[in-house]
């Protein structure tokens, strides 16, 4: 209604203004904006995004401290690699971290995500306390939690015991450091995927819901035969997010553990940006991100591929 | 194995199955109105995860640092008092904020400025490298901007804008950009064919398009974009931490850090207190407008 309004109004104006401009400048014919209109934003994200992406490749073949000029090293970074005694656990790590949260986050935020896109009485009220850690940069969640961690005084020292951990120092053994950064991780990231799902779910059309209802499915047998499926691009979504995601997490381990104790917790990422702005070894540093950038491409495109997201046909044809 | 599922639920759905129309006016979602007890417990338990955190950070921060040490992390404070909050707007740490909201008011205005043209031209336009473009746009999504942070820093330090806020807003803004022309376009290619036509044939060209039509229609979408570049560019680190040094360039999130670091993780209630204030214009944003904000997050998500 509203739009109809305004374009009758919008035709008049026109009309009368159109006469003196056509003369200053001509119009083009179709009305379409050009290839011009693209260009800054492109320019600009080539600039700050792509270009360093080659950089990136261009830098593990030099040798820089971060001061002066980058060197010509040729192949030496590269060959560093094999020799890296850090690499094998860091990788290691990484892969852990990513497969945990993938499966801990997926299994906590399907279902929480369809529950909050329910009805119920009390949901909108619970909602809205569920997202809240998503607000929180990870620079928050990572004190706070170093905080609640703290063998000594916060809430690990009361819950420890009963975790068996006697002396609640979560976050100070070696074994356990890494499961601690992972739940850490997961708090903070729930949030966001169980919105992903919520959303999603809100979206399954109820007829199918009705039919299902009226054939005496119950709830278990819909979830898994409506829900589930209908939820499927989602969880293709929230897989590639949090696969992509998890080679990032460094934030919240640099402020966390700093990759410790010892070396238990220095995943690829924090690997990466040690080698880089601690060691000043930029060239080492920008090797490692390659690997970082390949495996990132390579995991979205391997989801994207394992999944069929692509050759996908529309699940609700006929509704 | 499906059958006898559905023999075994059978009986219990027969009994209060809601009338159909009622619950087709209540829109989409679950049609099933038995409470759902296993759902409810779950829920009830990650709320308990959620809510045993936030409550520390408050009730910490509203605490005397003696009470903390004395009473256990989870009691109630015994004087509520704001001294913590006056010790870290005393550090500096207003400062950070004010850091902070440059940054993400200028990141914001920086990728509105770049995308609302860019989507506007992915979806009318018929230049082909208008659409070559945008899927290298699309590929930066799956760019972790970690990865690239060596040869960011390399550009700022040549382009001399080091240690500058500029040097911040720049990159953030970059990696920004993919997620805001996604949003962008997909809200933009809502617009019905014909209302662009009839623009045409009332002799309207690009730019009058866009003021006119695609504008008001697409304010959606920039809300959607705003919000989700504002929290990104709040909540940011690796840009702030390698591309500034000076303390009076320090936003919030490398603020908090610092601010642990010279506490030595001593002073809890101070620290707790630093957190409250980061998150606090966030969480007003959250409360006054969190169906803009929510939907803002998942709108990328979409089909």
């Amino acid at each position: 209604m509203t739009i109809t309004a305004s374009r009758g109004g919008l035709a008049a104006t026109r009309r009368g203004a159109g006469t003196s401009r056509r003369g200053a400048a001509p119009r083009r014919g179709d009305g379409r904006p050009g290839a011009l209109w693209a260009v800054p934003a492109l320019l600009y994200f080539a600039l700050f995004a792509v270009v360093p992406m080659a950089l990136v490749v261009a830098l593990s073949f030099c040798r820089w401290n971060g001061l002066g000029s980058p060197h010509w090293a040729g192949t030496a970074n590269w060959s560093r690699l094999f020799h890296d005694p850090q690499l094998g656990q860091s990788l290691r790590l990484s892969v852990l971290l990513t497969v945990v949260t993938w499966c801990v986050q997926t299994l906590i935020c399907l279902p929480l995500g369809v529950w909050c896109a329910g009805h119920q009485r009390g949901r909108a009220v619970l909602s809205t306390l569920f997202f809240v850690p998503l607000l929180m940069s990870s620079a928050a969640v990572a004190l706070l939690f170093s905080a609640l961690l703290d063998p000594n005084f916060g809430l690990a020292h009361t819950l420890g015991p009963w975790l068996g951990v006697k002396d609640g120092n979560f976050i100070g053994d070696p074994h356990l450091a890494l499961w601690t950064v992972m739940a850490v991780i997961t708090w903070q990231f729930v949030p966001f995927h169980t919105l992903l799902y919520q959303a999603a779910a809100r979206q399954v059309p109820v007829q199918l819901y009705e039919a299902a209802t009226i054939d005496g499915a119950g709830r278990w047998r819909q979830f898994l035969s409506i829900t589930l499926p209908q939820l499927r691009n989602t969880v293709v979504t929230s897989s590639v997010l949090i696969l992509v995601g998890s080679l990032t997490y460094f934030d919240i381990v640099l402020i966390l553990t700093n990759g410790g104790p010892g070396t238990s917790t220095r995943i690829l990422p924090l690997h990466m940006y040690l080698t880089g702005f601690s060691s000043f070894d930029m060239g080492y540093a920008s090797v490692l991100a390659v690997l970082l950038l390949v495996a990132g491409t390579a995991l979205s495109l391997l989801v994207v591929r394992v999944t069929g997201f692509r050759r996908m046909t529309s699940q609700r044809e006929g509704l | 194995m499906s059958s006898r599922t559905l023999s075994t639920v059978e009986p219990a759905v027969r009994g209060p199955r809601p009338a159909p129309g009622r619950a087709r006016r209540r829109g989409t979602g679950h049609l099933y109105r038995r409470p759902d007890w296993l759902g409810g417990l779950g829920a009830a338990v990650w709320l308990a995860v959620v809510a045993v955190p936030l409550y520390y950070v408050l009730a910490s921060s509203l605490r005397d640092k003696s009470d903390y040490l004395d009473a256990g992390p989870l009691s109630l404070p015994h004087h509520v008092v704001l001294s913590n909050y006056r010790t870290v707007l005393d550090s500096g740490f207003a400062t950070y904020l004010w850091n902070s909201v440059l940054v993400t008011l200028c990141t914001v205005a920086l990728v509105l400025a770049l995308a609302l043209p860019a989507a506007y031209a992915i979806v009318r336009s018929r230049s082909r490298f208008v659409s070559l473009g945008f899927s290298v746009m699309l590929m930066g999504l799956a760019i972790p901007a970690q990865a690239t942070i060596v040869p960011v820093y390399l550009l700022i330090t040549r382009l001399h804008i080091y240690d500058t806020l500029t040097a911040i807003v720049l990159p953030t803004a970059a990696f920004s950009l993919p997620m805001a022309i996604l949003v962008l376009t997909s809200t933009m290619r809502d617009i019905p064919g014909e209302l662009y036509e009839a623009m045409t044939v009332d002799g309207a060209d690009a730019t009058h398009t866009l003021r006119a039509l695609v504008l008001p229609l697409t304010r959606p979408g920039l809300v959607t974009v705003g919000v989700y570049t504002a929290l990104g560019a709040w909540n940011g680190f690796i840009f702030p931490l390698v591309l500034t040094q000076s303390d009076a360039r320090r936003t919030v999130t490398l603020g908090l850090w610092n601010y642990q670091g010279q506490q030595g993780g001593i002073n809890v209630p101070a620290t707790m207190a630093a957190v409250v204030l980061s998150l606090l214009p966030l969480l007003a944003a959250y409360l006054f407008g969190r169906r803009h904000l929510l939907s803002g997050l998942t709108a990328g998500f979409g089909k």
